[in-house]
């Protein structure tokens, strides 16, 4: 038998309902329990940040987030000041520069603590960090106070990491 | 034997038909009208969300309530024309401005009916508009941030009834009064038993601005004067028209409760907007004085700007031909509804014991003909018979407003025989009824006077509880009452209390608002002009004995927290600014003796208390909203001195309070 194209498209749609049919098989089964008023009005909507499914994934040196292998050259000063600003604005009024706590911890030094793609994974997804990074649950028995997402930009982050460093002392 | 078995038939039959009878006067119990898979329908499970938003009026209140559907969960009280000491709006220096009018200051309305705007006839999920009746305003509330962001004051007129009703695409919000009133341009010092030769009734249109929403009294309609009630627009082939009930044709003036009942009918109003509008371009309309408030909020700066305006444009409908001809209509119609279709205009006549259908095509044939049964004050009355689609024949007592779904059905609320009823409005014939409990004033289908039904849901918003709650002293609560209306039958599910009196209220599905909201507002952008974005721009400036505070707050620390310097009689302004830039993170703020209300500052807000300190000491403020472990430590201290004194102006927080001298 001749099987034209749009045969072999229904043939593989059919792998895909079946499949489709096992994985609902299994949600309804394992999954949460749904009123009448269906997954369309569910409370939860889709966050834009990425979340692993549990913490044994988690990895404590990159953190969660878009970020993942961030190399960084010579310090940017023009982002740096950028980053400056940010700071004043959205950071400051937590964070001191020195390595002396305020409501959260001094920035001195953290460069050499953390990598670039760890700050800017917390910079931008600070709430699912909180919840899986162990250094930060500790850090937070201390503070006591969960980092606010203060909506910053990937391009301001990259600024504020700029300023991080520069505040370390990189040239 | 026969004649006895007979006889005891016959009681029977005659104790049941009593008993039948009964039924009809008394609404049956809970018991009989709630049936078994009601709670399933209402039940939308811990973290679920509704389908349905629902907008109720708050009366009295002068506020909007913001209910779920089918929970009848309450999710917030919108503040649009009382003052709200919860939000500090009508305290705060800037939302002062917002309860602006001709008249000063005013914390109080009366909130009756409301209106999403509308694009080719459907709900578009942008704006919401509210009436207010006592002080003549209308409000247009942002639905991307819940905030009341405009009121406009109408002119020549009194008792803001017959609003804030919308045309199919937004052009206009419309505003009938209901008292008719000597306009601003006539004599006004006069005996009130002149009211048929100088009183006048007027029907404003508001422009809204299809970007910014942003509303502009474009003219008036001067009309006989009459008590206008309630409108609605025209739509598909009667867009372009507008249809207003009236009530007190006979032109009372006392005792309206018996005179202005004695006409066998009294008048729908039909408005062609479009000829009117053509009419103004063409420079028709006088230009009068007038005398009203526009308040307008900056949604970079926060603050409000309220100007009194001192002109309006007004047409007068005896002067010219094709803008208005009215419908006889029994007795003082309240509800004037246009169907989905556009043909058919259903008039609610509150006193008829029956429900008029008119037809928009034998309306616009009428006027073509010039079938009139004569004129009123120089406006043509069509013939009842010639614009008569039919009448749905014993409906109910006190008819009130009506409603419709997308398949051919009408809902009418029945305010004196506590039902609402469900009727097919090409065959007039009565579907089914069901009681409510009690007294239902309007009702509410999902979508019901759009275009497009949503249907499913129907709400009644009754005036009187009774024995339906757990009693509260003598004032008991008003309510509402969900029923399904997916079968032939209309299903009760569910009553919920209501906010101060719940006149009407609009549904629109979630969907169409809930993904637009905004979460925060972004601190690079705040332009409010005494805003501090980041601790390092707080500041104190001392001018004369006017100070002024750039303060921020962000978890859990007030900068600056520490404030000495001042002194008794000066005037102080608290500029707070919320440094937050996450989701549902606001901060309040507070400090003892204010005479204002709290504030409470959204992320990236800024906000201003007025504080005028009267005596010296040690006088403390704090954060008023639980936002943080550390909430309880976000607080501050000001040290008043007494007038005339030299404490120098010192301030900060940490490291920069003021250390001992």
């Amino acid at each position: 038998m001749d099987l034209t194209l749009p045969q072999i498209k229904y043939i593989k749609d059919m792998k895909k309902i079946i499949l489709i049919g096992f994985a609902a098989l299994i949600y309804a089964c394992g999954g949460p329990q749904t009123s009448n008023n269906e997954a369309e009005n569910a409370g939860t909507t889709t966050e834009q940040t990425t979340t692993t499914k549990d913490v044994s994934e988690y990895d404590p040196h990159r953190g969660e987030g878009k970020f993942k292998d961030v190399e960084l050259g010579a310090l940017d000063l023009a982002k740096a000041e950028k980053g400056k600003a940010i700071y004043d604005m959205k950071c400051q009024s937590c964070h001191k520069l020195t390595d002396e706590r305020l409501v959260g911890p001094g920035w001195h030094g953290v460069t050499q603590r953390r990598t670039p793609a760890w700050l800017l994974n917390f910079i931008t997804n600070p709430d699912a960090m909180l919840d899986k990074d162990p250094e930060l649950q500790a850090q937070l028995e201390i503070c006591l106070v969960r980092m606010p997402n203060q909506n910053v930009a990937d391009e301001e982050a990259y600024a504020l990491v700029e300023f991080m460093r520069k505040n370390d002392g990189v040239k | 034997m026969f004649h006895k078995k007979f006889k005891s038939r016959f009681v029977a039959v005659a104790i049941l038909s009593t008993l039948v009878g009964l039924q009809s006067c008394k609404p049956k119990t809970a018991a009989t009208a709630v049936s078994g898979d009601a709670a399933q329908k209402v039940y939308v499970a811990p973290g679920q969300h509704d389908e349905f938003y629902a907008f109720v009026s708050g009366g009295f209140s002068g506020q909007v309530s913001v209910y779920g559907i089918p929970s009848g969960r309450l999710f917030k009280v919108l503040p649009v024309f009382s003052a709200d000491p919860e939000s500090g709006y009508g305290y705060s220096e800037e939302s002062r401005n917002m309860l602006m009018t001709s008249h000063g200051y005013i914390p109080w309305g009366d909130e009756h009916h409301l209106s999403f705007s509308q694009t080719n006839g459907e709900y578009d999920g942008r704006w919401l508009f509210a009436n207010e009746n006592n002080t003549p305003r209308v409000a247009r509330i942002d639905l991307k941030t819940f905030h009341t962001t405009e009121i406009i004051e109408i002119p020549n007129s009194a008792g803001n009834h017959s609003s804030p009703f919308i045309t199919d695409n937004s052009e206009y919000v419309v505003a009938g009064t209901r008292f008719s009133v000597p306009f601003d341009e006539d004599e006004k010092d006069i005996p009130i038993s002149s009211y048929a030769d100088k009183f006048s009734g007027a029907i404003s249109f508001i422009s809204v601005n299809p970007e910014s929403g942003r509303m502009d009294v474009a003219f008036q309609l001067k009309t006989p004067p009459v008590n206008y009630d309630l409108s609605h627009t025209g739509k598909g082939p009667s867009s372009g028209w507008f249809f207003f009930s009236t009530y007190n044709t006979e032109k009372a003036y006392t005792l309206l409760e018996v005179n202005s009942s004695q006409r066998d009918k009294d008048f729908i109003l039909a408005v062609n907007w479009k000829k009117a509008e053509e009419y103004v371009k063409a420079g028709k309309a006088r230009k009068v004085k007038a005398n009203y408030a526009h308040n307008i909020m900056d949604e970079h700066s926060f603050t409000v700007q309220s100007t009194i305006k001192d002109e309006v444009l007004v047409l007068d409908i005896k002067d010219l031909d094709g803008i208005c001809y009215y419908i006889p209509c029994p007795k003082s119609p309240h509800g004037a509804d246009v169907d989905p279709t556009g043909e058919y205009i259903v008039g609610s006549g509150k006193l008829a014991s029956l429900i008029p259908v008119f037809s928009f095509q034998k309306m616009m044939k009428a006027i073509e003909e010039k079938n009139y049964e004569g004129t009123f004050d120089g406006v043509p009355v069509l013939k009842y018979d010639a614009v008569l689609h039919g009448e749905v024949k014993k409906p109910g007592l006190g008819p009130l407003h009506t409603e419709f779904d997308a398949h051919g059905n009408a809902y009418t609320s029945f305010f004196v025989s506590s039902e609402v009823v469900k009727w097919n409005v090409k065959t007039l014939e009565v579907i089914d009824r069901q009681p409510t409990f009690y007294s239902t004033g309007h009702l509410t289908v999902a979508g019901g006077d759009s275009k497009t039904p949503y249907g499913k849901y129907l709400v009644a918003w009754n005036k009187i509880t009774k024995d339906r709650y757990l009693p509260t002293g003598p004032e008991l609560c008003q309510s509402a009452q969900l029923f399904d209306i997916t079968g032939d039958k209309m299903q009760l599910l569910l009553d919920f209390p209501t906010i101060g009196e719940p006149h009407y209220a609009v549904m629109i599905p979630a969907s169409k608002i809930k993904d637009n909201q905004v979460r925060i507002f972004d601190i690079t952008k705040n332009n409010h002009p005494f805003v501090a974005k980041g601790e390092g721009e707080t500041k104190i400036v001392r001018n004369g004995n006017r100070v002024d505070i750039y303060m921020t707050l962000i978890r859990s620390h007030i900068t600056p927290d520490n404030i000495e310097g001042i002194k008794v009689g000066d005037e102080v302004y608290f500029h707070v600014t919320n440094l937050e830039q996450d989701w549902d993170l606001p901060h309040g703020f507070t400090i003892l003796g204010s005479t204002a209300a709290e504030l409470l500052i959204l992320p990236g807000e800024t906000k201003t208390m007025k504080w005028m300190p009267k005596k010296t000491g040690i006088v403390p403020f704090y954060c008023t909203d639980f936002c943080s472990a550390l909430h309880q430590e976000m607080q501050g201290y000001v040290r008043v001195s007494p007038a005339g004194s030299n404490t120098p102006l010192r301030y900060g927080t940490g490291d920069t309070a003021p250390k001992a001298e």
